[in-house]
């Protein structure tokens, strides 16, 4: 006679040390396999996009630091490339290069805390972590140095960037290209081969091209999907049409995959740095625009290809200073409606694995 | 580089395909009949020419007369896009057909709308608020909203 078992619904988080801040999903178990999961949302909503409806179009940007707060430097450049594509401002050569330097450099920090978070979810309790954390404080520190500010950058303007880079900026810049494919290698050799990390990740929480595309999936899941789409070379802004860099591809779509591609990417992103130092040129760092910015009347959708995916800014003016609508296209909650896919028919102990390599920001889904 | 679709040849061909079903168009953005929205998406992205297969974003501006719906849309195999958008008069009961049966993308964003803007989704299996928790007053992403009506 078979054994009846009853499903149990369990609820996780939203105060759960492993989930990234307030997430909370209701996980209905058979046994031990996932049979359904309901994401719930908003315990860090704080109306971002109705405080925009209320702010000129300069002092939004502060917003935006806060939404995905790992990766302001991406959050504020989308923003002012929808303000500059709704009235038509374009910044100089040299603001462009500077964007994409410390847009670069984001993406290796967050693709540094992704991955350490990854492994300590694992089971790689901390000390990954903080061998990734070691290399983010370094970059932390050269922001520092360009705006004074760590966490909440506010770098970017409309038109161009704040100040220009100081000379230590060089300096550190410089260094760090030199030392950080070292340490990239360092953590592949203490990680990637990992037998443990073989089999907690390989062939679990699997995402098929398909369902990524159907998903709106963007950013590293939909490239360890095996699908070949980044923005940057898709759709590029600012200067990335003249940089040489992969796109780097998944073919199994699985938890390890998407840990691949994190690395395989930050070694792109130091191509990219490395350009562009090389390239920069000599100039002004802002366009020669007014403070208080009346974008005539009409929409723009101005987009970025973020750390954790496709980040983009719907705004519509009214003529006036203030947006009259500011529409966030998040890339961690959109990329949270495939979580059902990856996560159903795994096991109780894969779910936290799977939930950490898709690499959200509750700053940002809840907005 | 993505490029934009033809607004005008895109309206000739979606009005060959349901009569009158274009209200107007301008470079990138194609106006269509808020009952039609969910019959236009699927044409677009079975027609093997346009071949939606990404749907971007969805949103909802609040123009007081109407709400517009704001599909971005793109295909990602061929690397073009296209702006839908649609007038939906009027401040209460506002209906639209849900996309979600095209793309799985639209279900947290469908979500949001009806969330922050009221605007409900016909044939979204799960039409439930997203940020703000059930039996909240009112939404607030509406031009008219006031938190503290004085």
């Amino acid at each position: 006679m078979p054994i009846r078992t009853e499903p149990i619904t369990v609820n996780i988080g939203p105060q759960h040390p492993s989930t990234h801040g307030v997430f909370r999903m209701r996980v209905t178990f058979d046994g031990e396999m996932i049979i359904d999961v309901e994401p719930i949302f908003g315990y860090l909503h704080r109306g971002s996009e109705k405080l925009a409806e209320e702010r000129t179009y300069t002092q939004v940007i502060t917003l935006t630091d806060r939404l995905d707060y790992v990766s302001s430097m991406s959050n504020n450049l989308s923003y002012v490339l929808a303000v500059e594509k709704l009235s038509g401002i374009v910044p100089p050569e040299r603001a462009m290069y500077l964007r994409v330097i410390v847009a670069e450099l984001q993406r290796i920090v967050s693709h540094l805390v992704a991955t350490g978070f990854f492994l300590n979810d694992v089971g790689a309790l901390a000390t990954p972590l903080m061998y990734c954390f070691r290399e983010r404080e370094k970059i932390l520190d050269m922001f520092e140095m360009l705006c004074g500010a760590r966490i909440t950058l506010s770098f970017m303007r409309v038109g161009g960037i704040f100040q220009d880079a100081p000379s230590e900026f060089w300096e550190a810049l410089t260094d760090f290209l030199e030392y950080m494919p070292g340490y990239i290698d360092e953590y592949e050799r203490l990680i990637t081969g990992n037998e443990i990390l073989l089999s907690r990740t390989k062939d679990i929480g699997v995402l098929s091209s398909e369902q990524a595309i159907n998903s709106s999936i963007s950013g590293p899941i939909l490239r360890a999907s095996g699908v070949k789409w980044d923005l940057r070379k898709a759709d590029p802004y600012d200067v990335y049409d003249r940089m040489e860099f992969e796109i780097p591809v998944g073919t199994v779509g699985d938890n390890y995959d998407r840990y691949l591609i994190r690395i395989a990417e930050m070694r792109e992103s130091l191509k990219i740095l490395q350009q562009c130092v090389n390239q920069i040129p000599d100039g002004p760092i802002r366009a020669d625009t007014a403070n208080l910015i009346r974008p005539p009347v009409g929409d723009a959708y101005g987009h970025v290809e973020g750390p954790k995916g496709e980040l983009g800014f719907y705004l519509v003016s009214d003529g006036g200073i203030s947006p009259y609508r500011c529409k966030i296209r998040s890339s961690s909650l959109i990329n949270l409606t495939a979580l059902k896919d990856m996560l159903v028919d795994t096991k109780l102990a894969d779910m936290i694995v799977t939930f950490g390599s898709v690499d959200i920001n509750m700053g940002e889904v809840d907005r | 580089m993505t490029s934009v679709l033809d607004a005008e040849s895109l309206a000739r061909k979606l009005n060959d395909f349901i009569p009158d079903v274009v209200e107007g168009h301008s470079e990138g953005d194609v106006w269509v009949k808020a009952e039609s929205i969910a019959d236009v998406c699927s044409q677009l992205k079975n027609d093997p020419e346009t071949n939606m297969d990404y749907l971007v974003s969805v949103s909802a501006v609040d123009y007081i007369e109407y709400f517009e719906m704001v599909y971005h849309l793109r295909s990602i195999s061929l690397n073009h896009g296209v702006v839908l958008k649609s007038k939906c008069w009027g401040r209460e009961d506002i209906e639209v057909p849900s996309v979600t049966h095209i793309w799985q993308g639209a279900d947290f964003q469908e979500r949001e709308v009806y969330d922050l803007m009221g605007i409900h989704f016909n044939g979204h299996y799960n039409l439930k608020r997203l940020l703000l928790w059930e039996g909240f007053p009112g939404h607030p992403q509406r031009k008219d909203y006031l938190e503290d009506p004085r």
